[in-house]
């Protein structure tokens, strides 16, 4: 085991393609840094926080991105979101065979303001062109600051997310939530709580994301190859049939949620026998009882971005 | 922010390969780029550092770093969130050990 968590976004990148396959677009060598931050007088980052590039997984050209964490946690500002962008249209142009993005981050890089709001809707649209394009777009959420604000929606925009059960996927997070409705609402300390409402179990549970691996570096590189060797099989653009499905599971989600106000809750009503000892289950016997009760088991509707 | 440069000159240990990065701009962390570039023998250095006033505190971290190394045609470019002058040492001698022996396993990845 090799936890892909501690892992900073350079070493993951190696670490997710076949070795030496890594060609960078915009490296730090060019010195392409956010021109905003230097007029706020803060601290600049030569590849502002994010590696773009193609490179081989499985021997087939994938394109790629990872955003690093521990700079501004991975928040998206004008030149990020701009790296993104180029790098998911230069995909459809070269005709990639799949796109896999290593996404932390905390969304918006407020610092900002609209240019980085404007970048993350450039990076959804231009992840839905790649989809439009027959190209499968995988995203892995597995860092320590997990994936939130648009960067949250970005994901659920790919086809397939993959996390881990330390890995966390949500739209606000704990602390804005704790601040915008108090803490009696949501208490931004309370770990377990956190990792309950937004960890990769619940996500799973939830049919949010479509696999759940281990912390490991390998198992997350097995998982990234298995996802895109099946969405290549089938229709991987937006259909009107696959997101009037996602409409009804998301009405369906929003019924069988009513009145609840904790997560174990709504594992209960999935029909978890003892919610409260899931968080302490390993990924695998995590798996086996979710084989059981995962939400929207249905049928997957082609397109919709479920498997 | 504070921006500070040094040169020192007539360096011995020439460096090969691509441009390295390691490090990342987090709290109390740097990143240094580290590049071959013909300088006439030079070592270049260019610091911007979040912590203001602290200029004679990295110039001796980088004479104790030129001792070390004694680079020549050599690069560096480092931004700097309030890392300590142990931490910046350790990230120089990092960044030299990334393009001196290329074999080792990259933690910088190939910029």
């Amino acid at each position: 085991m090799s936890s892909y968590l501690e892992l900073t976004a350079r070493q993951r990148i190696p670490a997710m393609f076949d070795a030496g396959s890594f060609e960078e677009f915009l490296p730090p060598s060019a010195r392409v840094a956010s021109p905003h931050l230097a007029e706020l007088d803060s601290p600049v980052s030569f590849d502002d926080g994010v590696v773009v590039g193609r490179g081989l997984l499985g021997g087939h050209t994938v394109f790629g991105a990872a955003q690093e964490g521990a700079f501004m946690g991975g928040a998206v500002g004008e030149v990020h979101g701009a790296k993104l962008a180029g790098m998911l249209r230069r995909a459809i142009d070269e005709r990639a065979h799949a796109v896999l993005l290593l996404l932390e981050s905390g969304g918006v890089r407020l610092h900002e303001a609209n240019a980085g709001l404007i970048a993350v809707s450039e990076v959804m649209r231009a992840m839905l062109d790649v989809r439009a394009a027959g190209i499968p777009v995988v995203a892995v959420v597995g860092g320590a600051n997990g994936c939130f604000g648009g960067m949250g929606i970005a994901a659920r925009c790919a086809n397939t997310v993959i996390m881990s059960e330390e890995g966390r996927l949500a739209m606000s997070g704990p602390e804005v939530i704790e601040t915008a409705n108090g803490v009696e609402e949501f208490d931004s300390r309370d770990r377990a709580l956190v990792w309950r409402t937004t960890g990769g179990k619940h996500r799973y549970l939830m049919g949010d994301c479509q696999l759940l691996v281990a912390d490991d570096t390998a198992a997350f590189r097995a998982a990234a190859l298995d996802a895109i060797a099946d969405l290549v099989q089938g229709e991987v653009g937006l259909t009107l049939e696959g997101l009037l499905a996602e409409q009804d599971m998301l009405a369906r989600r929003l019924q069988d949620a009513d009145g609840a106000s904790e997560p174990m809750e709504l594992w209960r009503r999935l029909g978890v026998s003892d919610p409260a000892g899931v968080p302490m289950l390993e990924a695998d016997a995590f798996l086996a009882l979710a084989a059981r009760h995962r939400a929207g088991l249905q049928p997957a509707a082609s397109g919709t971005g479920e498997r | 922010m504070e921006t500070l440069q040094f040169r020192f000159g007539q360096g011995s240990r020439p460096l090969a390969g691509n441009a390295q990065l390691v490090g990342v701009v987090g709290s109390g962390n740097l990143e240094v780029l580290i590049e071959a570039v013909p300088l006439d023998g030079a070592c270049e250095i260019e610091v911007h550092t979040a912590a203001v006033g602290f200029g004679a505190t990295w110039g001796a971290v980088m004479e104790d770093f030129h001792a070390r190394w004694s680079l020549a045609d050599a690069r560096i470019s480092i931004n700097d969130n309030g890392a300590t002058p142990a931490v910046v040492s350790l990230r120089l001698d990092q960044a030299v050990e990334s393009l001196i022996s290329p074999a080792a396993p990259s933690t910088g990845g190939t910029p």
